[in-house]
């Protein structure tokens, strides 16, 4: 079919007609992406750049190491452990369960800490880092760095917690930390941005929560670039922070150890103290627990047995726990009877075995009777009925003042949890918190040390330090922060009458040495190193006239629970006063046989720097004493070697 | 018998059809591929080999297939016109039995030294069949509605078979591409009102079937409609792309970032980066400057298709021209619109820069047709 020409003609022109509308049209739509694209490009590009830098750029806060806390001679009582863990990105791990039974065959991984882990991946973002397991050994660490790239998602990261090299010895010396709760978040106002960091360690008690600004240290920071799977490219840049501050107690590590070991299967306190500037040189609390257990969240199972533990091994019974100070109250007494003038430390008090008052009868510990007492032999004996005479001459207000003056009744500042106030009574105290008016029979009672008055073995111990050394002692805990020594004020000297003080330390002396001395048996022999001390019983039932009469039930005849507190408090070397001790053994029965013989052997350990020698103990118990000691297993802490450096 | 055959004698032979080719067309596709190479080198992280140099070799190729194509003569195409059509549907029935699924969709065929994607092909030979039918078709008969219908059907069915791959960018721009060349063959305006009409109807009709049990398109299409209208309501998930993309673009400024220096590429914040959003890195990296340089060569490639159309005397051959010209500005401008939060994310490759074998051999090969229009067209009568 051969066509018009013209009509070809007028075809093609239709076409390129045509053509040309549409080539207009894709022109125009080309005109609009230029346009968008400067929009997008010119006027609007700031915003996007922003948006970009925000994309790709993260902060990530680092965490400070931690303050490390170290005994007086540098031995590291708080330490950073490196923390080997296992992190899993859910994003990359692909089938998360098959990941976990091919992980599971190189490692063991705790069930219930496995299950956590699970639910916080589900609960996160698919590229956020969770811990699966913590606290590997180098071992299953480096199996799990080896195995790595068979293991998609997962990475072996090394972090810093907090690590108790010398366990039990210092859980209540120091406390512990643990990871941050909501309680904690919810206590501290303007919370630090590191508390938000999951887990982060803070200190729950103790020196590490009194002392936890100073020990925490400031967050750092590192920008990093991110890809869009939130994965680190890069760091950008890098704050390291400031490290905590590292702090030295006036604590010595290696008398610590030797304490928690001599009260080993007792309940019991002991504080110990330096006599010349008030350093506190252990405060042994038994018994103990781990603190380590609780740095990353105790198992409820092990809480719970810490908790039902009749000995009571969560609470700090030097510092928190407060006992009636029986006989080692009569100082006191003597002391405010010295002092007003109205005792003449020769005039005697005759002891029947006890005291009548009106139709109430006080007995002596001793049922006889002393006789004839003056004021040495009523402390070397321990009579209580001179004390219930002496004791109505000087009336209750004054007796609390001069308890006071000695440390007693009062709380002592350091920096540790529930530090107790005891309690030294007053007439105006018992009205008002009694309702009733105060007796004449409640002073007889204070006068020895019992009925109202209570005290912790960390008063027991400023009031006998004080005693013996004639000044105004505070009690230190903290010897330098950051390297830098702390300088307390040089203590003042005590305002009590010097000569009076030497009477009592000439009564202690007797008690320890004299022929008669309630702690004779506890004495040491080596010339130089002579400790003199108190004993005291504490009863914390009732005894009966009934029971009286048909002679008082023996301590060991009694349920532990209902046996008398076991006190001693006392110093050494008996000539020139260094060490000052107190010990409380919780239901221990008699002082003399309980209490004293534990703190001969820890004044004895100080004295000597190290076990002591089996010359220092009268020879017949020298057998006895080297089977102690060989049972006993001393760590003998060392401050580490000079010139190793420290991760 | 069209115009074409009377004139043969005045159209080069031999080795003379290379002086006639349209070099400057030559010269711009192969520059566009040129920054796709570079820019395939900066996606990969300065890696060459990883998507660089396949797409080089596939550019080689493509350039020897368009020189062979260039250099048979137009009637002969013409005459396969419906070979090509038949085989494309063939292949396009074969993806639904023994395709690839990639991304969620069946698209391609595994012929061993390369994945063909079929749906890239029909764009051609739809193109190809409709210029030939109106070719044969008697000029006055060509808003006949039986005579429009034929067409119609002929766009129907390889898009009824891409749509359920389910691909709907590439069905989309099949309708389109066929489309624009019934528009050039002459079809009276009252068809295209009607159909524009009825596409407003049919977008209704899709919004109001959403969420009753005959839905008309699947979840993710909707989804992607919703982001679309609204990027900024699920910036991490289903507005990701399109957020981020334009973050790209934006930061990018006038100058650009520097070449490897797009965090947005880089740092993979991109999806698809070597693909359907490589136009994201070119604009973070080399900026405004970049991005509109690229845009004006495609305009020119346009100009040069559309100036080298309006010489052409055959309707197949000027049809043919209008058509892959027509095709190839969908392809750029639909990937454009889309990185650029104009338009909905469909699975659309920027034309010679994507990585992609079947788009890139497809497209030479449609320059070919191209050159062989210019080249064998009548001349001096």
């Amino acid at each position: 079919m051969r066509q018009n020409p013209k009509e070809v003609e007028e075809n093609a022109r239709t076409v390129t007609r045509r053509g040309l509308v549409l080539t207009g049209l894709q022109l125009s739509f080309m005109g609009m992406l230029g346009l968008r694209m400067r929009q997008l490009q010119i006027e609007e590009s700031d915003q996007y750049r922003l948006l970009a830098e925000e994309n790709r750029v993260n902060m990530r806060l680092l965490a400070p190491p931690r303050g490390i806390i170290y005994d007086r001679n540098g031995v590291i009582i708080a330490d950073n452990a490196q923390n080997y863990r296992i992190i899993i990105v859910r994003e990359d791990a692909g089938d998360v369960d098959e990941l976990l039974v091919k992980l599971k065959q190189i490692v063991s991984l705790d069930e219930t800490e496995l299950e956590r882990a699970i639910r916080e991946m589900n609960r996160r973002s698919p590229f956020v880092p969770v811990t699966l397991a913590d606290r590997l050994t180098w071992e299953e660490f480096s199996k799990v760095a080896v195995n790595a790239p068979s293991l998609p998602g997962i990475t072996p990261d090394v972090g810093l917690s907090r690590y108790y090299p010398l366990y039990e010895d210092f859980a209540h010396v120091i406390g512990y930390v643990g990871p941050v709760s909501d309680y904690d978040l919810n206590r501290i106002e303007d919370p630090d941005p590191l508390l938000q960091i999951p887990k982060f360690q803070i200190g729950k008690i103790g020196v590490e929560n009194k002392l936890e600004e100073q020990l925490r240290g400031k967050a750092g920071s590192k920008r990093i670039e991110v890809n869009a799977a939130g994965r680190v490219m890069r760091e950008l840049d890098r704050d390291p922070g400031i490290p905590g501050t590292d702090i030295q107690l006036t604590v010595d590590a290696r008398l610590q150890n030797f304490v928690q070991a001599r009260l080993a299967g007792e309940s019991a306190g002991v504080v110990v103290m330096d006599c010349e500037n008030g350093d506190i040189l252990s405060i042994g609390s038994a018994p103990a627990y781990d603190p380590n257990l609780f740095v990353r969240g105790i198992s409820a199972a092990d809480y719970n047995l810490l908790r039902e533990d009749k000995y009571v091994p969560l609470r700090n019974k030097p510092v928190q726990g407060t006992y009636p100070p029986g006989s080692t109250y009569k100082m006191v007494i003597a002391l405010a009877a010295l002092e007003m003038g109205v005792m003449n430390p020769g005039e005697t008090v005759w002891c029947p075995g006890h005291y009548q008052l009106g139709r109430r009868r006080f007995h002596c510990w001793k049922r006889g009777g002393h006789g004839h007492m003056d004021l040495h032999d009523s402390l070397v004996q321990s009579c209580d009925v001179y004390y219930y005479d002496i004791s109505q001459r000087v009336g209750i207000d004054r007796i609390t003042a001069m308890a006071n003056k000695l440390g007693l009744g009062v709380r002592h500042d350091i920096p540790m949890s529930a530090v107790t106030e005891g309690l030294a009574p007053t007439q105006q105290w018992k009205q008002i918190r009694r309702g009733e008016a105060w007796r004449v029979g409640d002073t007889l009672n204070a006068s020895i040390g019992q009925g109202f008055t209570l005290a912790s073995p960390l008063q027991l111990c400023v009031y006998t330090a004080r005693m013996a050394s004639g000044l105004n002692l505070e009690p230190h805990l903290i010897k330098t922060v950051d390297g830098v020594p702390l300088y307390p004020d040089p203590p003042e000297t005590l305002d009590v009458n010097p000569y009076h003080l030497k009477l009592m330390r000439d009564a202690m002396d007797g008690v320890n040495n004299g022929p008669r001395g309630t702690a004779r048996g506890s004495r040491i022999v080596l010339e130089g190193y002579e400790i003199a001390g108190k004993t005291g019983t504490s009863q914390v039932r009732n005894i009966t006239p009934a029971e009286r009469a048909a002679g008082v039930i023996r301590n060991e005849d009694l349920p532990w629970e209902r046996r008398d507190h076991a006190l001693y408090v006392g110093y050494a070397p008996r000539d020139k006063p260094k060490y000052a001790i107190s010990v409380v053994v919780e239901h221990g029965g008699g002082g003399s046989r309980a209490a004293a013989p534990v703190a001969r052997d820890i004044l004895a350990f100080a004295q000597f720097g190290d076990v002591p020698p089996l010359e220092a103990y009268p020879s017949s118990q020298r057998e006895r004493v080297r089977t102690m000691y060989e049972a006993m297993d001393l760590k003998d802490p060392r401050p580490p070697a000079p010139g190793r450096s420290r991760a | 018998m069209s115009y074409l055959e009377y004139n043969v004698k005045t159209v080069p032979t031999g080795a003379r059809k290379i002086l006639y080719l349209n070099w400057p067309l030559i010269l711009l596709v192969t520059a566009v591929a040129a920054i796709g190479v570079v820019m395939l080198y900066s996606v990969a992280g300065g890696r060459f080999d990883r998507w660089s140099e396949p797409q080089l070799q596939r550019f080689a190729l493509g350039l020897v297939a368009m020189f062979i194509v260039a250099m048979i003569p137009i009637w002969f195409w013409r005459n396969v016109a419906v070979l090509a059509y038949g085989v494309s549907l063939l292949l396009l029935l074969a993806v639904e039995f023994v395709g690839v699924t990639g991304m969620g969709a069946q698209r391609w065929i595994d012929l061993g030294f390369m994945r063909l994607q079929p749906s890239e092909v029909t764009k051609i030979t739809l193109v190809m069949i409709l210029a030939a039918y109106y070719d044969w078709l008697d000029p006055k008969k060509v808003s006949h509605p039986f005579f429009v219908l034929i067409p119609l059907i002929l766009i129907l069915i390889p898009t009824a078979l891409v749509v359920i791959q389910p691909d709907l960018g590439t069905s989309i721009l099949l309708v389109v591409g066929g489309g624009i060349v019934m528009f050039c063959a002459g079809v009276s305006w009252w068809y295209f009102g009607t159909v524009i009409a009825g596409g407003v109807g049919a977008i209704f009709a899709v919004f109001s079937s959403r969420g009753t049990p005959w839905q008309l398109l699947k979840d993710y299409q909707y989804r992607r409609i919703d982001t679309f209208l609204d990027p900024s309501q699920d910036p991490l998930g289903a507005g990701y792309h399109i957020t981020q993309s334009k973050i790209a673009l934006g930061s990018g400024g006038f100058s650009g970032r520097g070449f490897m220096q797009g965090t947005q590429s880089r740092l993979n914040f991109l999806p698809e980066k070597h693909t359907d959003f490589i136009f994201t890195t070119l604009a973070e990296e080399f900026g405004f400057i970049g991005a509109f340089s690229l845009l004006s060569l495609y305009g020119l490639i346009i100009f040069f298709c559309v100036a080298s159309a309006m010489t052409m005397k055959d309707r197949f051959s000027s049809l043919l021209v209008y058509g892959i010209a027509a095709a190839f500005f969908l392809y750029f401008a639909v990937n454009m619109s889309m990185v650029m939060g104009l338009a909905p994310v469909v699975g659309v490759p920027l034309p010679l820069v994507s990585y992609g074998g079947s788009a890139m051999l497809v497209l030479m090969i449609a320059f070919g047709l191209v050159q062989s229009a210019h080249v064998h067209r009548p001349r001096g009568r």
